[in-house]
């Protein structure tokens, strides 16, 4: 293992950054080095996956599955000699986060090293970078690496980079095969990945994060990794905090931290705090007077039935209306699923509807109890994990928001209803969210 | 013999609710018509008529496993 660039201090993912625009390859080299040659026996490659499993890094794109584990189901399906391949997943569906984007924007050989050690560690025949069709600036920033990288690269398999609908089902890894093979976002029952992935073949499907953690672990080691983060969740993880903060933008945390330290590194709240949603459209959201007692480490936050998720954390400020951002958010969800499952199609715009209702005073009372109905009527029962992730959100904010709901169920809607969104969903949302700044400062360690 | 459990595929169903008319100690249907499974594993006194109802389904939508299928 190379002598770590970077001591038990953040930034770790996002050292290179700098407002010039994408890190080219020669300062990335300077930063970390080359990339590390293709392991050449079975020796190797053992090694290094035992190394990935001793840091224990966990899957970014929401699920914190353990990156190991699913190296070696890629390994064990099908035949032994049968074509491997990397899915790299950087859809980003999720309007309220772009932490992936912005990593591919700014350190596009981070995230191309991540695809090519992933590659070496199954003996992946290819490799494709998925990216959503909006990311303009990250995909220009990828191929432009893809050239500048080519002679560095000979002797290795290809890195295709593909962009796919610009949804938020786009994300899902089975949706996301689907679009590669030219089809619309629509996810499969069962067969995973690993099993029937690209080309039928198995299949490594990772978030790009993740890819990127792998690049620095394959480098510096697994103990290095951990110098950093909680006993649980090892190392550091991006973030993208949105809304009430004074400098909004992508941050790296250390596992663990309070998220406390990271508003504080933000500027602080810029306005009295609400609730934060934690972990996406897919998350929970969380009183602010828990918020100032989590740390962010998936392992803590499940605890509180909430996760890390897709990253985001949104703060919600005091004249916001929490009920009226998550109906917007509702509303998108159900307008964003596949429309496949029964339940899904059914639910969420029943969902929806139900909760617009409430808030507009239409229900009474009962609007809550039906909605909780509701939710037990979507959890699960979906070919994918889009419902359940609805229902969280929804019971969540039942929960936190209990107070305003009562009123509304009085008295309709508030004053915060009219007020602007804090989360911009499509299309509004604008790109230039992506701040530099925040990420900069996230170059903090936040422990 | 290992233990099974009933699952639907949730894109191929559409609602026919045989199964819950062949079978309903384990599969109730929710308001639209879709079925709500046990989760518990099948009795070995009704799995004839599990693998019964399985066979019905015109949309080949019901399933006997082994286990829960994971998703992401
Ligand atoms: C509705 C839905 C949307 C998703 N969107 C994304 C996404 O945009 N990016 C992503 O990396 N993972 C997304 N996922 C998770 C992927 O299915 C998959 O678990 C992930 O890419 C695996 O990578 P990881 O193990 O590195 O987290 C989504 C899942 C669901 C159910
Ligand atoms: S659960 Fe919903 S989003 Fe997922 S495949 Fe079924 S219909 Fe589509
Ligand atoms: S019989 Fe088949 S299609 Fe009909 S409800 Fe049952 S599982 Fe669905």
């Amino acid at each position: 293992m190379r002598a770590p660039a970077t001591a038990a201090t953040l930034p770790r993912l996002l050292a290179g950054i700098s407002d010039e625009g994408p890190c080219a390859l020669e300062a990335h080299q300077r930063l970390h080095g080359p990339l590390p040659p293709p392991l050449r026996s079975k020796r190797e490659r053992t090694a290094l996956l035992d190394e990935v499993e001793r840091a224990r890094l966990c899957g970014r794109g929401g699920a914190y599955f353990p990156l190991a584990q699913k190296l070696r189901a890629v390994l064990a399906a099908g035949h032994v000699r049968a074509p491997r391949y990397v899915v790299a997943n950087g859809a980003e569906g999720d309007p309220s986060s772009a932490k992936d984007r912005t990593l591919m924007r700014l350190l596009p050989h981070l995230v191309l090293d991540g695809v090519a050690i992933a590659g070496d560690l199954i003996g992946a025949r290819g490799a494709v970078l998925a990216i959503g069709a909006d990311a303009h600036d990250a995909q220009s920033a990828l191929e432009r690496a893809l050239q500048e990288r080519a002679r560095a690269d000979e002797g290795r398999p290809r890195t295709e980079l593909v962009t796919v609908p610009n949804r938020y089902i786009s994300g899902q890894e089975t949706a996301l095969l689907r679009c590669l093979e030219g089809g619309a976002p629509l996810p499969r029952f069962a067969s995973p990945p690993h099993q029937r992935g690209l080309r039928g073949q198995p299949t490594l499907v990772s978030n790009v994060e993740t890819l990127a953690h792998l690049a620095l672990i394959a480098r510096y080691g697994a103990d290095w990794f951990a110098q950093l983060g909680s006993g649980h969740e090892p190392g550091s993880v991006l973030v993208t905090l949105w809304g009430a903060a004074c400098n909004p933008g992508v941050y790296e945390v250390e596992q663990g931290a309070p998220l406390g330290a990271l508003i504080d590194a933000a500027g602080g709240a810029a306005a009295p705090l609400r609730a934060v949603l934690c972990g996406g459209l897919a998350g929970g959201w969380v009183d602010s007077s828990e918020a100032a007692m989590i740390t962010l480490d998936n392992r803590a936050l499940s605890k509180r039935g909430l996760g890390l998720g897709a990253g985001t954390l949104l703060l919600l400020p005091e004249h916001a209306c929490g009920l009226a951002e998550t109906a917007r958010m509702l509303r998108f969800l159900a307008a964003e699923a596949a429309g496949q499952c029964g339940p899904c199609r059914h639910g969420l715009p029943a969902i929806a509807d139900c909760f617009e209702e409430t808030l507009r005073g239409h229900r009474g009372a009962r609007g809550s109890k039906r909605l909780l109905e509701l939710a037990a009527l979507i959890d699960r029962r979906g070919a994918c994990s889009h419902p359940d992730g609805s229902a969280r959100l929804l019971r969540s904010a039942l929960r936190v928001f209990a107070r305003e709901l009562e009123w509304h169920a009085r008295n309709g809607l508030c004053p915060g209803c009219e007020a602007e969104p804090i989360l911009q969903l499509r299309p509004a949302r604008a790109p230039r969210a992506l701040a530099i700044s925040g990420a900069r400062e996230g170059a903090r360690s936040l422990r | 013999m290992s233990k099974q459990r009933l699952i639907v595929d949730p894109i191929s169903c559409d609602a026919h609710g045989i199964c819950a008319e062949l079978l309903p100690e384990l599969i109730a249907t929710d308001e639209w018509g879709y079925p709500l499974l046990s989760e518990q594993h099948v009795p070995a006194e009704l799995l004839a008529l599990a693998r019964q109802a399985v066979r019905s389904c015109p949309r080949r939508a019901l399933l006997l496993a082994a286990q829960r299928e994971k998703r992401a």
